[in-house]
């Protein structure tokens, strides 16, 4: 519900990444990652995104999203898995103390511009 | 979200970024583009980096003023106003409190509350598009209505949403969420970054568990799984029946914070 906030982000994260010795350059692609704990739905987001672009130097760009899994690591046991359902308990020691190491990413990982040369 | 697999699985089935094909795809792509000249610059920026930038300076002018900030996030209609009405009915005497509210187009919720007593701002974030969300530059105008040197403990009643709020810090100190038993217990699994981001669940309306099927232990379980240990009151915000040890657990945390 919150996409098009996030989308707007997006293309001003976007536009102020363009080098300055490529001013005026169009953006073609915008490599996105995202955890699967974010609360982001992909095609809301693309749906925003497609809507937010025109009239900026990322009009026709696509937005690339690499889905990144939730890793967990037991402070107990170190134990470190992939956590696949809503369930936050190590599998091998039942702890419940735990870091998240990924999955909660919404990150620009880069852009990639026209290079007229 | 956790669906979030799934939908992305069906759009790839309509020949788009297919997450195990994606090297082949991006291989081949980026092979293609750039032999046409395309340049791929870094950015490795979190989208939210703005929001968080500005969370962090509210978090530091709470620190220096000794205001302990309280964000309650809950679905619609699952009794947050009147859980904060009495809520500040209880703490008043000894603690000062102050509201900000927010809803997307209405004042009501914020007349309820200022029949407490304690100053009361409202946001009404339709001007800021109808967001689903207080994210903390909203906030930040809103505490500026407020003297944050004759307060305690600011309490932010969020957007009524279990998905949005959850991914825009605040510069709160503690997040609470509020759960109504009428909602069913399947609520926590659906919404598992809510209940991981916050510090306290209310399970709210207990008094209606006699009309209802609902399965407190199922409920119980399923939040023991997705954030173990977090504490869970079960509450009536109309019979106020588990407000002593919802209110408890509250004024050890500012305790915590300000002394």
């Amino acid at each position: 519900m919150h996409e098009m906030g996030i989308a707007m982000e997006i293309v001003e994260i976007a536009k102020a990444s363009i080098p300055a010795d490529m001013h005026g350059a169009k953006i073609q692609r915008v490599n996105l990652q995202v955890g699967k704990l974010s609360a982001i739905v992909a095609d809301s987001l693309r749906f925003c995104f497609d809507l937010v672009i025109k009239e900026t130097p990322l009009e026709g760009a696509e937005l690339v999203i690499e889905e990144l899994p939730v890793v967990a690591h037991c402070k107990d046991c170190q134990h470190r898995w992939t956590v696949t359902e809503p369930v936050f308990l190590c599998p091998a020691c039942q702890s419940g103390s735990l870091d998240i190491l990924s999955g909660r990413e919404l990150e620009i990982k880069s852009i990639e511009i026209e290079d007229e040369d | 979200m956790w669906f979030f697999a799934n939908r992305l699985t069906k759009r790839n089935h309509r020949g788009h970024h297919d997450p195990h094909d994606h090297h082949h795809h991006d291989h081949g792509h980026a092979v293609e583009t750039r032999r046409s000249g395309t340049r791929e610059i870094q950015v490795v920026r979190r989208v939210l980096d703005a929001n968080d930038a500005m969370a962090a300076r509210l978090r530091a002018a709470f620190a220096e003023k000794g205001v302990f900030v309280l964000n309650m996030m809950s679905s619609p209609g699952s009794g947050k106003t009147t859980t904060l009405q009495k809520t500040l009915a209880r703490i008043m005497p000894r603690l000062r409190c102050a509201v900000i509210v927010g809803d997307i187009c209405t004042t009501v919720d914020a007349d309820r509350l200022a029949q407490s007593g304690a100053p009361v701002v409202q946001i009404n974030t339709d001007e800021f598009g109808g967001d689903c969300h207080l994210a903390a530059h909203v906030v930040e105008r809103a505490v500026a209505g407020l003297d944050l040197d004759g307060i305690d403990l600011l309490i932010v009643e969020n957007i009524g949403n279990l998905v949005c709020p959850a991914e825009f810090d605040i510069g709160e100190d503690k997040r609470v969420v509020v759960l109504s038993v009428t909602e069913g217990e399947d609520k926590p699994a659906k919404y598992p970054l809510m209940f991981r981001e916050c510090d306290a669940t209310l399970l709210n309306k207990i008094d209606l568990l006699p009309y209802l099927d609902f399965d407190m232990d199922l409920a119980r379980t399923s939040i023991a799984k997705i954030h173990p240990g977090m504490p869970v009151f079960e509450i009536s915000a109309k019979t106020e029946v588990g407000f002593d040890d919802w209110i408890g657990w509250l004024e050890a945390q500012v305790k915590k914070k300000l002394q």
